[in-house]
């Protein structure tokens, strides 16, 4: 029986080709067989890979009042946290090749200059190492799984990267409650499988979802695919630890959905990127995991549909509504250029939607959803539409929309705007933007313009718009276009220019945009006060 | 030839996505609270009887009956076959005891009796259910009407009115290609085709399509048990790996193993 399931499984999966994927691999590995044979040429071949963050920005400096790590430190570090392979020591050793991925992120866009990596196994360690930093005034960056696109969990200079990844045990879980608590350096994934045997569900799901950390999403405050639903971490998580610059072990960790007594201190932890502190355990509280989801798949002739069918979706579906997704007919094209893959519709639409269901019964969700697709198809909301009729193909739509990013990303570069504006202006952005790349010569189909297409899609229910621009190569013109004309856009209808990705390294210069003066300003009151010798991930957004 | 009557039997199996649990009988696999759809086979033997008539060929397909036979949710499956372009649909009506259905010659048997009475002439099936996997029913169905049978098919083609068919299958080392004429039995193959999804248009119209409830009885046939389930049990479970944490504990592990 089996063999034939997983034979099924197997020619199934391979009717959906992923080209290119194997390229990555390679390219990655080309300068180590270069490095076995001579040491020089490392450098140069790894920098044409990647630029540093430092030439990128030549407007960023290293900050003097930052000390240089000596080998006293790093000896200091070894003893303090003992175990070998807690400390890559790339001052007093070569370890070029350990240390590169500590350094760059996945996008390859960004790259420091760091040459010590800390593995602390708890909070007690990370006192101790935040505590002799500072008093050395030595800068630090934490990071998790380092899969942030805004370049916020990397070194720009030579800040020591603290990382979470050994810290990475499960401490608890109350199924009466529902309550997780798990240090910061649990992979999502791990974190969910661990609930699913418990039939509960992480309350984030996000496409990193295998390499990043817990710690980080919080610290970043990740949003992903169903915050429509779960709600932001703001709410699900109910307490943290962390650790202060100073060393100060801050033990919030609440299990209590309630607890009226004084400042959240908490919440300044959820989504400060890591420069007040670094979270070293999280406790979250978690739903119960649905017992049944349905897909459905939609194509739409007009934004002002997708808005009917979303409005139509929340008052018929209500509790059981898990995610609405949207994408324009150009993401779905490029898609499909790119992974050869046959498209669910027939016809061809300008927008498209997806559906989630979540509930516990599956004859109840049913019918919810048929009543609902009856009603969405009869009043001609919806042109045309698929429901997934079993496990494969409700994993095929969804591949329609999370596919986007790595669709893009073969293509060539692209230009990630990721916003939050009003609902009914979402798609103007997309329009307003095309409108002003094309009036000024830039996109077209062949290769001798620069941009290849202008695309929207995003979490439709959460107000949140990707915008971006597919180019064939980056270029000057293209960014000038774009920038700051699309923040100064987004500002004018008090949107936000980062909705769920964070400002980090690249949207640094551009806080002002959705936040104002004042509040810049108690940002920093903030930031002085439990950091005042800025070690703590030092040349982003404060 | 008038024309192609197709029946397609279908089969409402454990999502082939999701991992089989044995019960704690150890008499079957867990079948309650488990997602149930389509047996994929049968969704290729679905598609490819509407590319039959889409294809517009030497025949026209005059009727797709889609048929499934079990408890009280087979309906389910059937309305997804008609959603794909099924004309109509028989569900015939076995209780579920959790023995696993009907045998392979029980089902060919009744299968018989509706070609019979419905006036089939092309019986398109998958070549197995991946629940059971006997892997047996079509050609039992063969055997029983006295029909040739071209099983495991990748391609399928009409060639001309007088029903001479052309039928491509996989075998060790590439491909053979069998002429038969119709009536026929074909069991399909994954690379047949790739079914569609459902859409919604046709999901509200297959709403609308006949189903008729029959029993075994109906077709005078007997659920009869040849075959007797000892025991079911899992393959003993894979040892995973360990995980050291550097080139210490590489080494005591080794030690402790003895290979140093």
């Amino acid at each position: 029986m089996s063999s034939t399931r997983n034979l099924t499984a197997a020619l199934r999966r391979a009717r959906v080709p992923r080209p290119r994927l194997a390229i990555r691999p390679i390219q990655s590995i080309t300068p180590f067989t270069v490095r076995a044979f001579s040491a020089s040429s490392t450098r140069n071949s790894d920098s044409r890979q990647i630029k540093f963050t430092s030439d990128a920005y030549p407007n960023l400096e290293r900050n003097p009042n930052f000390a240089e790590i000596s080998a006293d430190d790093v000896a200091h570090f070894k003893e303090l946290l003992g175990s070998q392979s807690a400390v890559i020591d790339g001052v007093t050793t070569d370890v070029t090749d350990d240390i590169e991925p500590f350094n760059s992120d996945w996008m390859r866009k960004y790259r420091g200059h760091t040459r010590l990596v800390l593995k602390p196994q708890n909070a007690q360690e990370v006192s101790k190492v935040l505590k002799y930093c500072n008093a050395r005034k030595l800068a630090v960056v934490p990071q998790g799984g380092n899969t942030g696109l805004v370049g916020g969990s990397v070194p720009v200079f030579d800040e020591i990267v603290i990382n979470t990844s050994r810290m990475n045990q499960i401490r608890s879980f109350d199924a009466a409650s529902g309550v997780l608590v798990a240090d910061a350096g649990v992979i999502l994934e791990t974190a969910d499988q661990y609930l699913a045997e418990r039939e509960h569900l992480f309350p984030l799901d996000l496409g990193a979802k295998g390499s990043c950390h817990i710690g980080g999403n919080v610290s970043t405050n990740a949003g992903g695919l169903r915050l429509l639903r779960y709600g932001s971490l703001h709410g699900s998580v109910l307490g943290l630890e962390a650790v202060l610059p100073d060393g100060t072990i801050v033990d919030a960790l609440s299990t209590l959905r309630k607890n009226n007594t004084g400042y959240d201190i908490k919440q300044l932890f959820i989504g400060s990127e890591g420069t007040i502190g670094l979270v070293t355990a999280v406790s979250i509280q978690c739903p119960p995991r649905p017992k049944a989801v349905n897909v459905a798949y939609f194509g739409l002739e007009s934004f002002e549909q997708v808005q009917q069918a979303y409005l139509a979706a929340k008052g018929q579906l209500s509790e059981i509504l898990s995610a609405f997704e949207l994408m324009d007919g150009r993401s779905q094209q490029l898609v499909i250029q790119s992974t050869g893959n046959k498209h669910p519709l027939e016809g061809e639409y300008p927008f498209y939607c997806l559906v989630e269901t979540s509930g516990s019964n599956a004859e109840h969700d049913m019918a919810k959803l048929e009543s609902f697709l009856e009603n969405v198809m009869g009043d001609g909301i919806v042109a045309d539409g698929v429901l997934a009729q079993d496990e494969t193909q409700f994993q095929a739509l969804w591949r329609w929309r999370e596919g986007i990013t790595e669709s893009l990303s073969h293509l060539g570069g692209t230009y990630k705007y990721d916003v939050s504006i009003p609902l009914s202006d979402l798609y103007l952005l997309v329009e307003d933007c095309k409108a002003r790349l094309t009036e000024k010569g830039l996109v077209g189909d062949d290769d001798s313009f620069p941009v290849r297409a202008v695309v929207g899609y995003g979490h439709m229910g959460d107000s949140n718009l990707h915008l971006n621009v597919a180019v064939r190569q980056y270029s000057k013109e293209v960014e000038k276009a774009i920038e700051p004309w699309v923040y100064e856009w987004i500002q004018k209808r008090q949107g936000s220019i980062s909705a769920e990705h964070g400002l980090g390294v690249a949207k640094r210069e551009f806080i002002g945009y959705s936040q104002n003066d004042t509040m810049v300003k108690l940002m920093k009151q903030l930031k002085n006060l439990y950091d005042p010798n800025g070690i703590m991930n030092p040349y982003k957004y404060i | 030839m008038s024309g192609l009557r197709i029946l397609v039997p279908v089969k409402r199996v454990i999502d082939y996505a999701i991992k089989p649990r044995i019960n704690k009988a150890q008499t079957g696999v867990e079948t309650a609270g488990v997602k149930h759809s389509l047996n994929p086979f049968d969704e290729l033997s679905i598609e490819e009887a509407v590319r039959l008539r889409e294809r517009k060929g030497p025949i026209k397909v005059e009727d797709i009956l889609a048929l499934s036979a079990g408890g009280p949710k087979c309906p389910d499956v059937l309305r997804t076959a008609m959603a794909m372009g099924a004309d109509r649909a028989f569900h015939i009506d076995v209780p579920d005891k959790g023995d696993g259905g009907p045998e392979p010659l029980t089902i060919a048997k009744m299968l018989q009796a509706v070609v019979k009475e419905q006036n089939v002439n092309l019986v398109l099936l998958g070549k197995q259910a991946i629940d059971g996997d006997q892997g047996q029913t079509g050609q039992m169905l063969a055997g029983l009407l006295g029909w040739p049978q071209a099983t495991q098919a990748s391609k399928v083609d009409i060639k001309d009115e007088a029903g001479t068919v052309e039928i491509t299958h996989e075998v060790d080392g590439g491909v053979e290609t069998l002429r038969a004429k119709l009536p026929l039995v074909i069991t399909t193959d994954l690379r047949l085709n790739e079914p569609r999804y459902a859409s919604l248009p046709n999901i509200m119209k297959a709403k609308k399509k006949p189903l008729e409830k029959k029993t075994l009885a109906d077709l005078g046939v007997e659920d009869t048990r040849r075959l007797k389930t000892l025991k079911v049990t899992e393959p003993p479970p894979r040892k995973g790996g360990g995980k050291v944490e550097d080139v210490d504990g590489l080494v005591s592990k080794l030690k402790e193993l003895g290979a140093l």
